[in-house]
């Protein structure tokens, strides 16, 4: 399909105001902890003091006398999964793994792991009741740096976790539960090729996603037996397919009514709160609400992985890239799973490699279960590519754009897992940072120096739905059931009027509950502009589909003899407008109601670039961003202001990742700073406007050409950071945060 | 949290009173923006809470420049960095009451109770040591008074007993040719906790080329807040330069005894200590050339 203009196009590219904005300023918007019933019983959770134990014995019978306690539960409320497997939209899950996450089973593998659960009148007699609860339990010795958790005699999580690698199982039960390979080409002749060769080892921290809204959810299990969760989550079908497991009933007895949300980043897809609430609610004869605080959304959630990751990279005297070979550990947290295969995919997904091999492997540890977060794992290994791939231009004296371009994938690269690139915006990204003001402005003045970055991720498909009704009044209503973190609605209502025709505000756009849309899958992998909105865009074309033919009953003549142009019906002389026409539906036959499925099978694959600008203070270690630039391939931007918001808020968690963002553990694995205050993420003071250019490479599998854009952002900032740093001061900080006393200690160090 | 019966008496014999009959199970609300968050993390438990806003003398400040501040011991930062006439007297002041929390903590946020509050990392402390503040205490036997850095005793203790309160802080009257700087290091550039902080006082001689008189005190790298006495003494009669504003610095660095935490090393709080020790009182030198 041809590459779109922008001035193709009514309302693509303009900027409407969000129909959730009214709501969401005036406070109105009903959020999760905005939930209210008269009867309502609030539940609190009891929480593991220890990153490692046995649990020997839980006595709640103290708890369950305190007046005011309508349940309490433990593991043992829960059925017991045994081995069963469910398939949870994302890959096999093991539930027996999902469900001790919910609640610990026999041990605990992190502090802040739940343990036990109460529902009361208030939080205040639930906490009561929870120091009532005498849980006794056998301290074991916990784990928590991912290779120290891969040594043979480090302590076991599981004894039913065997490694799997490549489909073989270990014969012994290990923490390392998967190990993948990849290679292309012939490594030994790639390196033999080359005339410089360098290898660096790099080390990053747990951070946490950091969304605003703490976990949420409230349950009511009714008298027959159909239980409602109210909830904040990015998939409410992937909460309801969860809690059915958990709790043992069929999933069509459950219905989800996602919330607004305040952020999720890839933390709310995975189910905490919800089967606890379930089953207290179930216990209770009440409906039940649990809200987390801020220290059990850091210790309790996923943050995303730490990790240890080695990159070899070889090139020739021109830059010309001949081998590249990584060796990444990921941290899988308490339980298997993880963004290992992304990592392993991405380290060198910007790189046209003739030669690689890559070996991963995911280690379950001590810490919270890992989630994901902003494009899971492509982060971690882009920040070591990046910076070997920095320390060769300046060894061969070579501009640092100048390399990237010249090896940067294009149409018809094959990645070392295998896919080969489809039309991909690449080189035009690094093409537009050549001709941005940023990278040509000079950068002046002592302990100053500029990063540049480039980074990379899939962007799904996945499945969604989409129901569109044709009012009288000539408005439409937008039925989907992709859960709005990031303005999707209006960039769906977009997507909609431009198909018909309408304006952005003639377009009435809804998220449903489970009962309410077709099957959708999470709001994550950057899919819902491109795959929803594939599915908005077919709705509209039935849509018009049914109004052709309500237009050729009104002209008595064949449907196919009408024409449809914008919102104009017309035939032979004769035209309608699509509000003449809406007005008229009941009179002229059925009502008029667009529907569409999709399940595309594709990635729509983000590029981007950044250019960070540091200056350094030598006496403390402080890095201040002066000036940064996030240039991305967004295939079309819907609604120009949230692409850039996403450019924006993903550099911001990156430059935070790089600098002072970490997960700081007791020698007893207690999480140390388990508050915004102390896990210090920045704040508008501590970063500069975030610039942003747009580059449009058109995706060829969508009618507008979007791609997703919201995950890409986060992979560049800690790579374009620290090697703003190393310009600023010659030293590389191969270890994430490059935090003040890091930065110090490395400066006295050089 | 649980619940707690809430006293607000209107003068302070009455509190007093309360907190003597009640004790360690009474708590005082300044502010509040700290004890609020105590209660509910469960860091502390109360029985009754004693607001004191309620007292006139302690949510009012007095000053002139003969007889220089009493200042009320519940009155909200945003009093204080308000009036440009304290700002000339106690600029290090000015800097704590500035950076305490942002507009909505210091518009409740009292500098009696971050004294009270004793954090070795509270940001009022060291200057009001650099100022020599002295603290004035009520209790059910009478009133007494003790310097600034006498007041805190460990983190989060300090010298009041059974019964006690702090009712006013006093600041002696602003000396001719005299500057002073509170500046704290955090890694962010609001919203934080020190991770050292320091507050330096300087009196100039006429020339204003060398340091007559001057006063440092450290946050956040002991247990208490401290007044570095060598370092202060030393300054007498030392030319106002930046040699000696480094050795001044070095002598600090004596005096402190860090830990090791999320918030730094222990190693690199010591050389924070010279760092800022240095830097202000290069501004309070500044300061003292120039506000008169
Ligand atoms: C978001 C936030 C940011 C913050 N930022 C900072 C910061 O940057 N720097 C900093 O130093 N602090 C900070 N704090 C802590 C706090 O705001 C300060 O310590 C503040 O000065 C406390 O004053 P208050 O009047 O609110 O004290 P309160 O909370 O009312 O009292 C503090 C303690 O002192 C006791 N107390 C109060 N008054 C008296 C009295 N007259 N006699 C005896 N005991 C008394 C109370 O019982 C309590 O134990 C912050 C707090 C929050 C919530």
């Amino acid at each position: 399909m041809k590459a779109a203009t922008s001035d193709e196009y009514k309302i693509l590219g303009t900027r409407p105001i969000r129909h959730d904005g009214a709501d969401k300023v005036t406070g109105k918007a009903k959020y999760g902890a905005d939930v209210q019933f008269a009867n309502l019983a609030h539940g609190k959770i009891l929480r593991s003091p220890h990153a490692h134990a046995r649990i020997k014995s839980i006595d709640t019978s103290a708890a369950e006398k305190v007046p005011g306690v309508f349940a309490v539960i433990t593991a043992n409320d829960f059925p017991d999964p045994q081995d069963k497997i469910a398939d949870l939209g994302e890959g096999p899950v093991t539930l027996s793994h999902l469900g001790s996450n919910v609640m610990a089973r026999g041990k605990v593998l992190y502090k802040g792991h739940a343990v036990a659960a109460v529902a009361a009148t208030s939080t205040h007699v639930a906490e009561q009741a929870l120091n009532l609860i005498q849980v006794d339990y056998e301290i074991l010795e916990p784990v928590l740096w991912v290779l120290d958790a891969m040594a043979e005699d480090a302590p076991l999580l599981h004894e039913n976790v065997f490694t799997d690698s490549m489909g073989e199982a270990s014969e012994k039960p290990s923490n390392i539960e998967k190990h993948l390979h990849f290679e292309k080409g012939d490594i030994e002749q790639g390196f033999a090729e080359a005339d410089i060769v360098i290898e660096r080892e790099f080390k990053t921290a747990s951070v946490h996603q950091g969304y605003i809204e703490p976990h949420v959810a409230t349950a009511d299990w009714n008298e027959d037996g159909q239980l409602r969760i109210w909830t904040s989550t990015q998939g409410s079908f992937t909460v309801r397919h969860q809690t059915a497991e958990l709790v043992g009933i069929p999933l069509s007895r459950v219905t989800v009514y996602p919330c607004e949300i305040g952020g999720g980043f890839g933390g709310k897809i995975a189910v905490y709160l919800q089967p606890v609430a379930a089953l207290l609610s179930r216990k209770s004869g009440r409906p039940v609400k649990l809200v987390m605080q801020r220290d059990e959304v850091f210790e309790g959630t996923g943050p995303t992985p730490g990790s240890f990751v080695r990159v070899k990279l070889g090139a020739k005297n021109d830059g010309t890239l001949t081998a590249g070979k990584a060796w990444i550990a990921f941290d899988a947290g308490a339980f298997p799973g993880g963004p290992i295969g992304p990592g392993c995919m991405c380290v060198f997904s910007c790189y046209d490699l003739p030669h690689a091999t890559v070996d991963g492997y995911n280690v379950c540890n001590n810490k919270p279960k890992t989630q994901a977060y902003r494009a899971p794992g492509s982060t971690h290994v882009a920040y070591a590519t990046e910076n070997v791939l920095d320390e060769i231009a300046g060894e061969l004296d070579l501009d640092p754009l100048d390399l990237r371009l010249k090896n940067a994938v294009k149409e018809g690269s094959r990645r070392v897992d295998g896919p080969v690139y489809p039309e991909i915006g690449c080189v035009e990204v690094l093409e537009a940072v050549k001709n941005s003001e940023h990278w040509n402005a000079p950068l002046e003045g002592p302990y100053r120096g500029r990063g540049l970055a480039l980074g990379f991720w899939f962007n799904c498909g996945l499945k969604s739905s989409a129901t569109a009704n044709v009012n009288t009044d000539g408005t439409v209503t937008l039925i989907e059931g992709s859960t709005d973190i990031g303005g999707s609605r209006t960039s769906l209502a977009m997507q909609l009027a431009e198909t018909l025709g309408l304006t952005a505000e003639e377009i009435h756009p809804q998220v449903a509950d489970t009962d309410s849309v077709g099957y959708t899958d999470v709001t994550g992998g950057s899919r819902v502009t491109f795959a929803t909105g594939l599915a908005v865009c077919k709705a509209g074309e039935d849509i018009q589909k049914q109004m052709r033919q309500q237009a050729a009953v009104l002209w008595d003549c064949d449907a196919n003899e009408i024409e449809i142009s914008g919102s104009t019906f017309s035939r032979n002389g004769n035209s309608i407008s699509f509000q003449e026409l809406a007005a008229k539906q009941l009179q002229l036959g059925e009502p008029i109601v667009g529907r569409a499925t999709v399940a595309p099978d594709c990635s729509t694959n983000g590029f981007g670039a950044h250019i960070a600008d540091v200056e350094v203070d030598p006496e403390t270690g402080k890095t201040t961003v002066l000036r940064y630039t996030a240039i991305q391939d967004a295939g079309k931007a819907i609604h120009p202001s949230y692409v850039e918001g996403q450019m924006q808020g993903g550099a911001v968690q990156g430059i935070g990742w790089a600098l002072n963002e970490e997960y700081f553990f007791g020698d007893a694995g207690d999480m140390k700073n388990a508050s915004f205050l102390d896990y210090r993420m920045p704040t508008c003071l501590d970063v500069p406007m975030i610039e942003t250019i747009i580059v449009e490479v058109p995706n060829p599998d969508h009618p507008f050409g979007v791609r997703g854009v919201g995950e890409t952002p986060i992979v560049p900032p800690p790579a374009a950071i620290t090697i703003a740093i190393h310009n600023a001061t010659g030293v590389y900080m191969r270890e994430l945060p490059a935090s003040p006393p890091r930065l110090w200690k490395a400066l006295q160090e050089a | 949290m649980k619940n707690f019966e809430y006293a607000a008496p209107a003068n302070v014999e009455s509190a007093t009173a309360l907190l003597e009959k009640y004790g360690d199970a009474a708590k005082i609300l300044a502010g509040g923006t700290d004890i609020i968050v105590q209660l509910r993390e469960g860091l502390r438990a109360a029985d009754v809470v004693i607001d004191i806003k309620n007292i006139p003398e302690i949510v009012d400040y007095q000053y002139s420049a003969d007889v220089g501040l009493q200042l009320g011991a519940a009155t909200p930062c945003y009093r204080i960095y308000g009036d440009e006439e304290l700002a000339k007297a106690y600029p290090a002041v000015l800097d704590s009451t500035r950076i305490i929390g942002g507009w909505q903590i210091q518009s409740r946020a009292s500098v009696g109770g971050n004294l009270c509050n004793a954090s070795p990392a509270a940001d009022s402390i060291p200057s009001l040591i650099a100022h020599q503040a002295t603290c004035h205490i009520a209790g059910p036997h009478g009133r007494r008074s003790v310097a600034a850095q006498d007041f805190c005793t460990g983190p989060g203790r300090n010298t009041l007993e059974q019964g006690e309160m702090l009712v006013a802080l006093t600041l002696p009257p602003s000396k001719p040719n005299s500057g002073s700087a509170y500046l704290r290091f955090i890694p962010r550039n609001e919203m934080d906790i020190a991770v050292v902080g320091a507050a330096s006082w300087v009196q100039l001689d006429d020339s204003g080329e060398s340091i007559q008189s001057g006063r440092i005190a450290l946050a956040a790298v002991a247990p208490v807040p401290l007044y570095a006495e060598e370092a202060s003494s030393w300054l007498s009669g030392q030319p106002a330069t930046a040699a000696t504003f480094v050795e001044a610095g070095e002598l600090a660095k004596n005096i402190v005894s860090p830990i090791s935490d999320m918030r730094g090393t222990a190693e690199y709080r010591q050389h924070l200590v010279g760092v800022l020790v240095k830097r202000t009182l290069k501004i309070a030198v500044e300061r003292a050339r120039t506000n008169q």
